[in-house]
């Protein structure tokens, strides 16, 4: 039988792809607002599931000279933006970076970020390593990803 | 009072002290805005703090053209100060300010959105205009020299400062408040900047009737 092994391989493609989505650090709705006029930075969005407790340590995206977590705060009414070193990501609970909090800055854009058109941004896991994913780029304005365009919150996209 | 780390790029200690009182004076106006605000249904206008807030200044618009506060009056204004290199609040705040409008209706013409720096040496009018366009409303951007910019935080009590990054580059840290201004150029309310479009437009719609 010619076909057997490839019925084989087929279900292992398969529940391999299962594993990737459960067995794994899986990253949801990533994505970012189109930029105003000629601004030189960028924030981008994204939820983080995992089954097992880890650590977003590093991210990267060549749609800026500098990527890095940014947190924003208000103290006694004054909001102030720093770097953030990593962030913590506890198993089987979804971690959502949103405007207004938590964002991944790109910072020096090479080019605008143009709503309609995607980058590609990599994080690194302290323990899962590193991920790649395709961020999407919506509009000024936008509250959260497409999928869910008029919407005021970011929500997870696929059911 | 504490002594800020020892940093080659920090301000002489006097800065220091008005940039706290400055920081102090915020504080007390927001709490006695929120007393004023729930008392009275129209807003501050008309109480003490009216007074404290706004006045003088002197800028230039994202076309270049100087706006002084006078220029304003005669219509309900939104005053923003942030800056464009700001990429989450700043967007956000303004982007809800253009979304209450749009549901105000007719009334929409009573009211500008000022949008004033708090980072004159990068936001140029230039700058200042390219960023503004990409936003559903038109939006007075405002900037000027360093000293005119001082001058208009000041009337307004914002407080901002720069606060410089590891890579030499550098964030502003800056009161994070929007002012309803009315036609006369009174202070009347406040908005924080996480406030939806839906809560700014129920309330200008009381304020403006």
């Amino acid at each position: 039988m010619v076909l057997k092994p490839l019925v084989i391989a087929g279900c292992l493609l398969i529940s391999g792809a299962a594993a990737a989505q459960t067995g794994q650090v899986e990253i949801k709705d990533a994505w970012a607002r189109a930029t105003p006029g000629k601004a030189e930075n960028g924030a981008a969005y994204l939820t983080i599931v995992t089954p097992a407790a880890d650590k977003l340590v590093a991210v990267s995206s060549p749609a800026a000279k500098k990527t890095g977590l940014h947190t924003m705060t208000t103290e006694g009414g004054v909001m102030k933006m720093r770097p953030l070193d990593g962030l913590d990501v506890p198993a089987n609970q979804p971690v959502t970076l949103k405007p207004g909090g938590i964002h991944i800055m790109l910072q020096g854009l090479n080019e605008p970020l143009q709503a309609g058109k995607s980058f590609p941004l990599t994080l690194t896991f302290e323990k899962a390593g590193e991920r790649q994913v395709e961020v999407a780029i919506e509009k000024t304005g936008a509250m959260g990803p497409e999928s869910h365009a008029g919407m005021r919150m970011p929500m997870p996209a696929h059911r | 009072m504490a002594q800020p780390p020892a940093n080659p790029r920090n301000p002489p200690r006097f800065a220091i002290v008005a940039i706290v009182f400055a920081a102090l004076l915020v504080a007390v106006a927001g709490v006695l805005l929120a007393l004023a605000v729930r008392e009275t249904p129209r807003g501050a206008a008309g109480t003490a703090l009216a007074n404290a807030i706004g006045g003088p200044f002197h800028l230039i618009d994202q076309n270049g053209k100087a706006v002084s506060d006078a220029d304003l009056k005669g219509k309900w204004q939104l005053v923003f100060f942030g800056y464009t290199h700001c990429p989450d609040a700043c967007p956000t705040a303004l982007n809800e300010m253009a979304l209450a409008l749009e549901q105000l209706g007719e009334k929409r013409g009573e009211i500008e959105i000022v949008f004033i720096t708090v980072d004159p040496d990068r936001d140029t009018p230039e700058v200042m205009k390219s960023y503004v366009q990409s936003f559903d409303a038109p939006i007075i951007a405002l900037t000027g020299s360093p000293d005119a910019v001082a001058q208009a935080a000041k009337a307004y009590r914002v407080y901002y400062a720069k606060h410089p990054r590891a890579d030499g580059d550098y964030d502003m840290d800056h009161s994070a408040v929007i002012y309803v201004m009315n036609p006369e150029g009174r202070f009347t309310a406040t908005f924080t900047p996480d406030s939806t479009a839906d809560a700014i437009a129920q309330r200008l719609q009381k304020l403006i009737s």
